[in-house]
């Protein structure tokens, strides 16, 4: 008998969409363990998060204060080892955002357990399937310790849906921080009216290829008329076409919408690592022999500068035919 | 400032994955230091010079926890410009995340550095743990996926510039501190040490060693160790049991035109 941590993120105030996959790992993993699902937010000014966020759980732990803002791992990760131990948790998980990576094992260091990164499955009580080698091999683990820490990979558990009645919600006091001296100057970050990476429908992502940052605007252009969001692969954020944060790959952000559209990306393995799993792939490319080639549906030889254009009026007569 | 760089050996990214029943089957593959870890050198030798003057301002001590070939990787990073190095004794097979960790966190007790400098995952394993972890275990500061990292109060603290899920965070760190680097702490202006001209511009990427440095590194201190040696005595939690392949894609198609993808996309993927 043990009960389930689940860490959920809060952006702006509200429960951040990122975190329901964990939930839904939660729940299954509580199953095995044959014990409740204990939710823990964190930040300043909680309120409707942390109403949302109840909706999930059977108990939510609420620690809001302005020195949480930050969201510094220095300052979550004892306060979830500290929920974890006094509620009895053996499993304690989120999603693997950047902010699950920086957080989760360091509340495992504080728990003295053992940590299972990027679980895809669950296959019992203590053993999890992962993938490794950039998703070239899946891997079996147990993790021996009584309490174990996981991390989630969003793509592979589905957003959990509320409960019919909304758990317990517990305004609990952080007590004491200590940031370790650790200080968040600020966050610059990427203002976009798109829908985000991980969870869009649709990825339309850029490569070498485009050769400058204007003209991604093109391809802006096609995510924006199927609704979808853009990414890019390393070489086109290094040049500083887009930003970083655009990056898909192993490591860069994973992604598996119902379409991803990859234009002028040759699909080296690390990129290749961070959009597998999406339902279909297309791929817009000069070189025939490209790599990307062989996990496209569909595959298309020619330039963007020849191909983008027409793509966009041919869906755009689609549309407009639909209606 | 003193710098503790980590690195671990790995199986060359780019070959292929093979199997032997349900386990991997590195026989015949070639090993390389992770390139990660290859940046956090770079890194450490770029905040402790001077790039205009050559001068250099601190000791750089690089460890891994590995085989005994692995002193090939630590002499890579000594013929870059590494002052010393350390070899733990260590079987990957009977390693996880919370061992190296421990060991890490005992050897910096002794090495005693300012500064922890990792990569932020291994393309092997991908666990992107160990780093937190040791910083969990000191209870000292982390500011993991350094994209840059600027020194502050002289030399006391750094500003890394963070890669996080929204964009760039600015966070300050002092030291003593963890820090795990990203992909983009290689670009030309990504390290900022105060005694280095602040226009000066890095070539992309690790440094390659010179004739001299590979030289040189030949007469620098490898040092082995055991983790018997540390006081350390943990035993695996955390075991990889099988392997299997993932599922393969099925074969695609080559449209002809934009006409056909978007007939297919709309009639047979039924996406658009
Ligand atoms: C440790 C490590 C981690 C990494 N992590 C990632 C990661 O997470 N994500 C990632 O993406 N990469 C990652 N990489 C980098 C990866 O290895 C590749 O270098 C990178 O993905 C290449 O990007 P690209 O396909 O845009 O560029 P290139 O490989 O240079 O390919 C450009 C492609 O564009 C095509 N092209 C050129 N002009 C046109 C045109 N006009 N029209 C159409 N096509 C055109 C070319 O034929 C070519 O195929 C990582 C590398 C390392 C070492
Ligand atoms: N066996 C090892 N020896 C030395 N450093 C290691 C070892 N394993 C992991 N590391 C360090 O920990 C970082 C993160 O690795 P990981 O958490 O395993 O993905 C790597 O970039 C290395 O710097």
């Amino acid at each position: 008998m043990g009960n389930v941590v689940v860490f959920m993120e809060v952006v702006e105030g509200a429960l951040r969409k990122a975190s329901l996959p964990a939930v839904t790992f939660a729940r299954e993993a509580a199953r095995h363990h044959g014990g409740q699902v204990l939710g823990v937010v964190a930040g300043s000014g909680l309120d409707a998060a942390a109403s949302q966020a109840s909706q999930l759980v059977s108990k939510l732990f609420v620690f809001d204060a302005p020195a949480l803002a930050s969201g510094m791992a220095e300052l979550l990760a004892p306060l979830i080892a500290r929920v974890a131990k006094e509620q009895g948790a053996t499993v304690v998980c989120a999603t693997a955002t950047n902010t699950g990576k920086d957080v989760l094992p360091r509340a495992a260091a504080l728990l003295g357990c053992g940590m299972v990164s990027d679980v895809i499955a669950i296959q019992g009580p203590h053993s999890f399937k992962r993938p490794m080698l950039a998703g070239n091999a899946i891997a079996h683990v147990e993790v021996s310790t009584p309490t174990l820490v996981a991390s989630v990979r969003q793509t592979e558990f589905t957003a959990a849906e509320p409960l019919g009645a909304a758990g317990e919600l517990i305004k609990a006091d952080p007590g004491p921080l200590d940031a370790r001296g650790a200080q968040v100057l600020g966050v610059q970050a990427t203002k976009s009216e798109r829908p985000e990476l991980t969870e869009a429908r649709v990825v339309v992502s850029g490569g070498r290829g485009m050769r400058e940052g204007k003209n991604f605007e093109i391809l802006g252009q096609l995510a924006d008329l199927l609704g979808g969001a853009m990414g890019a692969s390393r070489a086109a954020c290094d040049a500083g076409m887009v930003p970083n944060d655009l990056q898909v790959g192993q490591t860069g952000k994973v992604v598996a919408p119902e379409l991803y559209i990859a234009v002028a990306i040759s699909g080296a393995i690390q990129h290749l690592a961070g959009m597998k799993g999406s339902k279909v792939i297309v791929a817009i490319n000069k070189d025939g022999e490209a790599p990307i080639f062989q996990v496209a549906d569909y595959g298309l030889v020619g330039t963007w500068e020849q191909t983008i254009p027409p793509l966009i009026e041919e869906i755009k007569q689609l549309k407009a035919a639909q209606k | 400032m003193k710098i503790l760089v980590t690195l671990k050996r790995v199986p060359d990214p780019e070959q292929k994955v093979k199997f032997k029943g349900n386990q991997l089957d590195f026989s015949g593959a070639s090993w390389v230091m992770n390139t990660f870890d290859e940046y956090a050198v770079e890194t450490a030798l770029r905040l402790n010079e001077n790039a205009a003057t050559g001068e250099r301002l601190g000791e750089v001590v690089v460890a891994s926890i590995g085989p005994k070939e692995a002193s090939q990787q630590l002499r890579s990073a000594l013929a870059m410009g590494a002052d010393r190095a350390i070899l733990i004794a260590g079987d990957d097979a009977q390693l996880d995340s919370g061992m190296v960790a421990r060991m890490v966190a005992k050897l910096t007790e002794r090495e005693k550095p300012d500064l922890l400098l990792m990569g932020k995952q291994t393309p092997d394993g991908e666990n992107n743990q160990v780093g937190q972890l040791v910083a969990g275990f000191l209870g000292w500061p982390q500011a993991t996926f350094a994209g840059s990292i600027e020194a502050a109060d002289g030399g006391k603290a750094l500003v890394v510039g963070r890669e996080v899920d929204a964009g760039m965070e600015s966070k300050k760190v002092p030291l003593p501190a963890l820090v795990t680097v990203d992909l983009r702490i290689i670009l030309p202006r990504a390290v900022h040490n105060g005694a280095t001209p602040a226009d000066h511009a890095y070539e992309e990427g690790p440094r390659y060693a010179s004739l001299k440095g590979i030289m040189a590194a030949k007469k620098k201190e490898l040092k082995e160790m055991t983790p018997a040696d540390l006081g350390v005595e943990a035993a695996l939690c955390v075991q990889v049991t099988s392997v299997e392949a993932p599922p393969a894609r099925k074969a695609g198609v080559k449209v002809k035109d934009v006409k056909e993808l978007v007939e297919k996309l709309h009639n047979q993927a039924k996406v658009i």
